[in-house]
């Protein structure tokens, strides 16, 4: 295989932004975003590292949501699991020996196993597309309330108390080891520059996924199941594979959240939180990684600045920033404004909208 | 004397209460027996009752337009809070709750003509606008009315068995419930708005096609749905500290009553509710409240594996 087959492995149908333009100015922000923490300061990089952090929760949502057309109310159940269960292993273990590490990958291996879990019930059950997103909604708000409850010195894992409403605190930082078997923890610009890394390789990875036979299906079966089906493709496997893909993104996220922050509580999993990643991926645009990239670090970084003024108001500003989105433009800002800009035919709106018979258009949907 | 656990729904982050009943007791005599399997029946009955009701409404709406209402736990708030405020205004409860579930239905209707109506081509993205709904209420509610009001308390007192107490209010409830399944069924067979909606919920363009007025049938259904919401609202609120996210205690057991029961409210939710409520009350009589919600969510697992189209979808398939 020579370099250029592996780089044109990174384009394809299922992904915007395929052309000599758009690679360069990714390069150019890469480039940028590398050289940011030598001119921010530390309260920023980790701010900056912080919202990376949920950028894989989004990726994952976009593969099931917008690639796969099944929508996960529940991401934030993988999230919540992974992020106690990096806790619950990392107290025990402490950081010494790069053991955090190891406890990062249990805490993945846990998020996408229950993924598994759970995506076979639904999916192989054959539920409609309304039904996962209630099921996974129902799942991850009797998760928190069940973490909420276990208040008291009787709640705890080993070494590691889990503290109920109030969350397991003192997590351990990420750390590895060094040749001389030196501990060198990953935080401040270390942690940024982990961060930027894994969203490089995660992207990079999810574009080639996407564009290969995987993703051809995958989108096949969310433009019309029955049709896929018939043309010999066992659509549960695929759809399956797609969930189980978001679980393990949004654990990361968790894991990481854990890292970051030494703490994770429930009130990460249940509402509003479980309603954010939905808001991220649905405004940039949830059928494309790059828009779901950049409309999740946009709107985190909008959401913060209002969440100053308070948090219901800024939340209140979100949740009408996403029935605007849902209304006219469902297709997403960041590719609508793409498309303005080229020219598009299809322009801001994407979508055709309006009351059309409910059980005529039932027919046409994933149900 | 032991009081039994309430199945009331716990607002987020409210501590659930453990109460051991000690049912299975296996040393009781044959009167302590008896009494114990009137307080299971009590019990079961108690969280039917709360099925039922909190579920008629999402059922009804998603059997009709076949979408998922995010915001109905933001109707049931509603109805709660409407209720509560008139009955500090002076109102009888019955009345209060009345206005509850029409202000609830009122909203409904408005919301359904300004939004829901654009996504019934689209149901998946109406699950995500109902949310932005839900998320602007609750998050509002917070903003204009604070945290949390204090309930009105419950009325009827309760009656002693040997050594139980059962709340009248609670036993009241399971009525109101049965009368609810019933008044839906005259509703849905004897009037011409039922057999319209049952015409528009079989084939809609074929109804549209003979006359029936079909966009005024989903308004009215929702509006149906969102006052069903708000009646659940009214008739717990006397039960429960009212704060704007209480919503969120109702949702997840609305919602697993309407995935085991499919999408017919007398041949799905009412079953589903009987056999949900029995899981439920064995449970938490065993192992505690907490424990009774997640063995739900795995009997829900396990039926959507088996029943893909809840209990109304396989009752409908058999008699085909």
């Amino acid at each position: 295989m020579t370099p250029t087959d592996l780089l044109a492995r990174f384009n394809g149908p299922q992904t915007f932004g395929n052309g000599r333009a758009f690679w360069a100015a990714a390069g150019l922000v890469l480039g940028l975003a590398v050289l940011y923490p030598l001119i921010a300061d530390s309260f920023n990089v980790a701010n900056t590292a912080y919202f990376g952090v949920w950028t894989f929760m989004a990726l994952g949502l976009s593969v099931i949501w917008g690639y796969g057309g099944l929508l996960s109310f529940g991401q934030t159940a993988f999230f919540g699991l992974a992020g106690y269960a990096y806790g619950v292993i990392a107290i025990n273990l402490g950081d010494a020996h790069g053991y955090p590490i190891l406890a990062l990958l249990a805490a993945l291996t846990i998020a996408s196993a229950f993924a598994l879990i759970l995506g076979y019930f639904m999916i192989y059950g054959g539920i409609g597309g309304v039904f996962v997103g209630i099921v996974t909604l129902s799942v991850t708000l009797a998760f928190a309330t069940f973490m909420n409850q276990t208040a008291g010195p009787q709640w705890h894992i080993g070494r590691a108390r889990l503290n109920g409403y109030n969350g397991m605190t003192r997590i351990p930082s990420l750390a590895i080891v060094d040749f001389a078997g030196n501990k060198l923890k990953i935080d401040g610009p270390a942690f940024y520059y982990l961060i930027l890394a894994l969203m490089v390789i995660i992207y990079l990875g999810l574009r080639v996924l996407l564009n290969s036979r995987f993703g051809n299906v995958l989108v096949a079966i969310r433009e019309n199941p029955e049709r896929t089906e018939l043309l010999g493709y066992d659509i549960r496997r695929y759809q399956l594979g797609a969930f189980v893909i978001g679980g393990f993104l949004a654990g990361l996220s968790g894991a990481l959240y854990a890292a970051w922050g030494n703490f994770i509580v429930p009130a990460s999993m249940a509402l509003p939180a479980a309603a954010m990643p939905i808001i991220w991926v649905a405004v940039g645009g949830r059928q494309d990684l790059t828009a779901t990239l950049i409309g999740t670090l946009v709107v985190l970084y909008v959401f913060q600045a209002l969440t100053v003024i308070s948090q219901e108001y800024a939340l209140v500003v979100i949740g009408a920033v996403l029935l605007v989105t849902i209304l006219f433009a469902p297709g997403g800002y960041v590719i609508g404004i793409a498309n303005l800009l080229r020219g598009g035919r299809r322009g801001l709106i994407g979508m055709r909208t309006g009351p059309v018979d409910a059980r005529l258009g039932a027919e046409t949907t994933n149900e | 004397m032991q009081q039994l656990p309430s199945t009331r729904a716990d607002s987020a982050g409210a501590s659930v209460q453990i109460v051991d009943l000690s049912i299975f007791n296996a040393e009781a005599d044959v009167e302590g027996l008896v009494f114990q399997a009137l307080a299971f029946i009590y019990q079961v009955a108690d969280v039917f009752a709360f099925l039922v009701i909190t579920a008629a409404g999402l059922a009804i709406i998603f059997g009709m337009m076949g979408i998922i209402n995010m915001a109905h736990g933001e109707f049931i708030t509603c109805g709660a809070y409407m209720t509560t405020l008139c009955v500090r205004g002076g109102a009888p409860l019955p009345l209060a709750i009345g206005i509850g579930a029409l202000c609830a239905g009122l909203l409904g209707v408005v919301l359904e003509r300004l939004i829901v109506r654009w996504f019934y081509n689209r149901p998946i993205d109406s699950l995500v606008a109902t949310w932005g709904i839900s998320l602007i209420l609750t998050q509002g509610a917070l903003l204009l009315l604070g945290s949390a009001w204090s309930s009105v308390g419950t009325p009827l007192g309760s009656v002693a068995f040997g050594n139980y107490s059962f709340a009248v209010y609670r036993i009241a409830m399971v009525a109101v419930a049965i009368a609810l399944l019933l008044g839906l069924y005259l509703l849905f067979t004897f009037t011409t708005f039922g057999v319209h909606a049952r015409a528009t919920m079989q084939n809609a363009s074929m109804a549209r096609a003979l006359g029936v007025p079909v966009e005024r049938i989903y308004c009215q259904t929702f509006g149906l749905g969102a006052a069903l919401a708000g009646l659940a609202g009214g008739l717990y609120a006397p039960t429960l500290t009212l704060s704007p996210t209480m919503g969120t205690g109702f949702v997840v057991e609305a919602f697993v009553t309407v995935v085991v029961g499919g999408a017919n409210v007398l041949s799905g939710t009412a079953p589903a509710s009987v056999v949900l409520a029995a899981i439920r009350a064995a449970i938490t009589a065993g192992y505690g409240q907490v424990y009774g919600l997640i063995g739900l969510l795995v009997t829900v697992c396990i039926v959507i594996r088996v029943l893909p189209e809840g209990f109304s979808g396989w009752l409908a398939r058999r008699r085909a």
